[in-house]
């Protein structure tokens, strides 16, 4: 299994860590495949564990299971009395009370470590190279930044997991995204995957797993590969893979529950097999230089609707077929008329949070913009981190104080506004620049209008009170 | 689940490229601990107005397709989220079959799972599809499992590909939990094996 990962024909990363983890294969491919980690959040497991209950069937694997409750959970400091929400708050209390029947590695709302699912899972070391990770949510493609084979699955298969720490399923088709060179200043890893997504269509990926690679994706920090692979879900891909390396072995070892000592050596050894072999086969490949990659935002509602900072608000009419009437929709959700400068669309609110981009390094980098400066009058501005961890790091840092001096309000963590299940929601027809992963109509409240970008962009265009191109804000800075 | 073999019902035409689960359950109703009851808030921002009125010119709301069990969709139905949700509230309306060009890999999966049947059929024959779901009640398309077609209301037969393992769990309404428990001393072997050449896992 793990000792073979040479022989044969030349194989991918994906054919790799797939391979290692195949239970049981039928003629027709398809498999029993074995999960090292289930991550379990309260909106989509319910049903599962009373599925469970009502059949008699037992958690197999516990020890390999984590729950944590994020999209509900209020971010406000009040949150210690308890959800107002009577419907979220039943939802936290059932997941609270199914980690505790079943014995699950838990991090309650009221534990420094809670956070959203995809951040705490790397944080604690859970999420390690190599390993196949599921979660009842479309955004565990997060976890690809490490090496790991991680994808959303439905509540049905989350019960399936639940009890067999397996699922059945083919394999997927393999597509190579290359991203050369470098990034020029004040473009990040957000706009590597907008601008990857601008390219393929939300479609694009279906039936593929990508592996994200090139100098550029090389350059990036951990917390910059999480944001790439967070979003290979909206080009439609079943996951994201980074090979893992130096850097991918640092941030994970010490973790609490990474390996030590003879174990660690014996994993980082294994972690090293995993690259793409020369001359392995792919379906798809798309390369783009990192030089042509510039700060990059959504006009529309789909994360396919992205253009440079630089670029004017496009007509219907620039589109073929049924994106026609798509676009138009679009437009008029959004409340955009054609040929408007993108540059000059005026915001109400700025979001920076999500398992996108709610991490430390994201918060540095908005704070880094921030540092000194004023949130444009009539504006409000969220900064939500991914974890009590990240917040906690941040306030060490004295970043909060950046944030509130600038008219930021500080939060709890959260999933916030990137979905609006808990009270953070944009008002009908609010606009906001938003560090999240969709722009889907009625996404963060219904009418709410959203303009996803990379997290300096949005705090630029924060304080300038309409979008803008952060590299303009730096030299005017400067 | 329940068992899929032939449908003849009513097909409601939705053009629209990118249909997201966000549309088909918006978040609020993800509050939800049970599978059942979704199907009045499908599509419940496009259906409803802000003050819960119908819209009267969405699809589902015109009378001629209230009963529909069929949805013949643009490209990249159901992209978004891994909500099972979306497929909870399809059914729970009355939904048993989608056909497109193309869907989102996860909410496919479900489908499956909830005794609905995803087909996709290259562009030129969806379009025939839609054109046939435009006439109304009076023309119902069927879809066969078991012999994987598409007829539509003046007779034109289609074929489409289906997974053999995913039609055989449909046509028979099998739960692969069960089936995949039957295994359970493969997946103990495959266990025993990880604890020596993956320990820290």
């Amino acid at each position: 299994m793990t000792g073979n990962t040479n022989a044969g024909a030349p194989r991918t990363l994906y054919d790799k860590i797939f391979d290692a983890h195949v239970v049981d294969r039928q003629e027709d491919g398809t498999c029993i495949l074995y999960i090292d980690r289930h991550l379990v959040h309260e909106v989509t497991s319910p049903q599962a564990f009373e599925g469970l209950r009502m059949a008699g069937r037992k958690v197999r694997r516990p020890d390999q299971t984590i729950a944590v409750p994020d999209h509900n959970v209020p971010t406000t400091a009040d949150r210690v009395n308890g959800i107002e929400n009577p419907e979220g708050r039943i939802q936290v209390a059932e997941l609270d009370k199914n980690a505790r029947e079943f014995g699950l590695n838990y991090y309650p709302m009221s534990d420094v470590r809670q956070g959203i699912v995809h951040i705490v899972g790397p944080e604690q070391g859970w999420t390690l190279p190599g390993m196949t990770v599921v979660c009842g949510d479309s955004h565990t493609a997060t976890h690809g930044a490490f090496g790991a084979l991680a994808h959303g699955i439905g509540t049905s298969e989350v019960e399936h997991v639940l009890a067999t720490q397996t699922l059945i399923q083919k394999k997927s088709k393999n597509m190579k995204v290359e991203i050369t060179g470098r990034l020029l200043p004040g473009v990040t890893a957000k706009d590597i995957t907008l601008a990857v997504i601008g390219k393929t269509g939300t479609a694009g990926g279906t039936g593929y797993v990508i592996e994200y690679c090139g100098s550029a994706i090389r350059d990036l920090s951990m917390e910059g590969r999480m944001t790439v692979c967070n979003m290979a879900i909206e080009g439609g891909a079943r996951a994201g893979l980074i090979a893992p390396d130096e850097k991918t072995f640092a941030y994970c070892m010490g973790r609490p529950h990474a390996p030590k000592g003879a174990a660690w050596e014996a994993a980082v050894n294994w972690w090293k097999t995993l690259f793409t072999d020369e001359g392995a086969h792919w379906d798809k490949v798309i390369t783009i230089r990192g030089e042509d990659i510039a700060p990059v935002v959504t006009w529309g509602t789909s994360p396919e609707d992205v253009l440079p900072i630089t670029a004017k608000v496009p007509a219907a009419s620039d589109f073929e077929g049924g994106k026609v009437d798509a676009a138009q929709r679009s437009l008029d959700y959004m409340g955009l008329q054609p040929g408007t400068p993108l540059d000059q669309i005026k915001i109400d609110a700025v979001f920076i949070g999500s398992c996108t981009n709610g991490r430390i390094e994201d918060l540095r980098a908005a704070a880094s913009i921030l540092k000194g400066q004023k949130l444009a009058p009539g504006v409000r501005g969220m900064i939500v981190p991914g974890s009590g961890l990240v917040r906690a790091q941040a306030e060490e840092e004295g970043l909060d104080k950046i944030f509130t001096d600038a008219g930021f309000e500080w939060r709890l963590a959260g999933c916030s506004m990137c979905l609006g299940m808990n009270p953070d929601q944009l008002a009908p027809g609010e606009r906001c620049a938003a560090t999240s992963n969709r722009n889907f109509e009625g996404r963060m409240g219904r009418g709410g209008r959203t303009h996803l970008m990379s997290p300096v962009m949005a705090a630029a265009a924060g304080i300038k009170g309409h979008l803008t191109d952060v590299r303009e804000f730096m030299a005017e800075m400067a | 689940m329940d068992k899929f073999n032939t449908l003849t019902g009513i097909a409601a035409p939705m053009p629209l490229v990118n249909i997201d689960t966000d549309m088909i359950i918006p978040k609020q109703f993800l509050k939800t601990i049970h599978r059942s009851g979704l199907g009045k808030n499908l599509f419940d921002e496009m259906r409803y107005d802000a003050q819960g009125n119908e819209v009267p010119d969405f699809i589902l709301n015109q009378p001629a397709y209230r009963d529909s069990q069929i949805i013949v969709a643009g490209d990249n139905f159901g992209c978004g989220s891994s909500r099972e949700h979306a497929p909870w509230a399809l059914l729970d309306f009355g939904i048993r079959c989608v056909i497109s060009t193309s869907f989102a890999d996860i909410f496919f999966n479900n489908c499956f799972k909830n005794g609905i049947l995803p087909i996709v059929m290259p562009a030129e024959i969806v379009e025939v599809l839609m054109e046939d779901a435009r006439k109304g009640a009076n023309a119902r398309i069927t879809v066969d499992l078991e012999n994987q077609t598409v007829t539509t209301s003046d007779g034109q037969s289609f074929p489409f590909e289906v997974d053999a393992f995913r039609k055989h769990c449909l046509l028979n309404g099998l739960d692969d939990i069960g089936l995949t428990m039957e295994k359970s001393a493969t997946i103990d072997s495959y266990e025993a094996q990880m604890a020596q050449s993956r320990p820290w896992v």
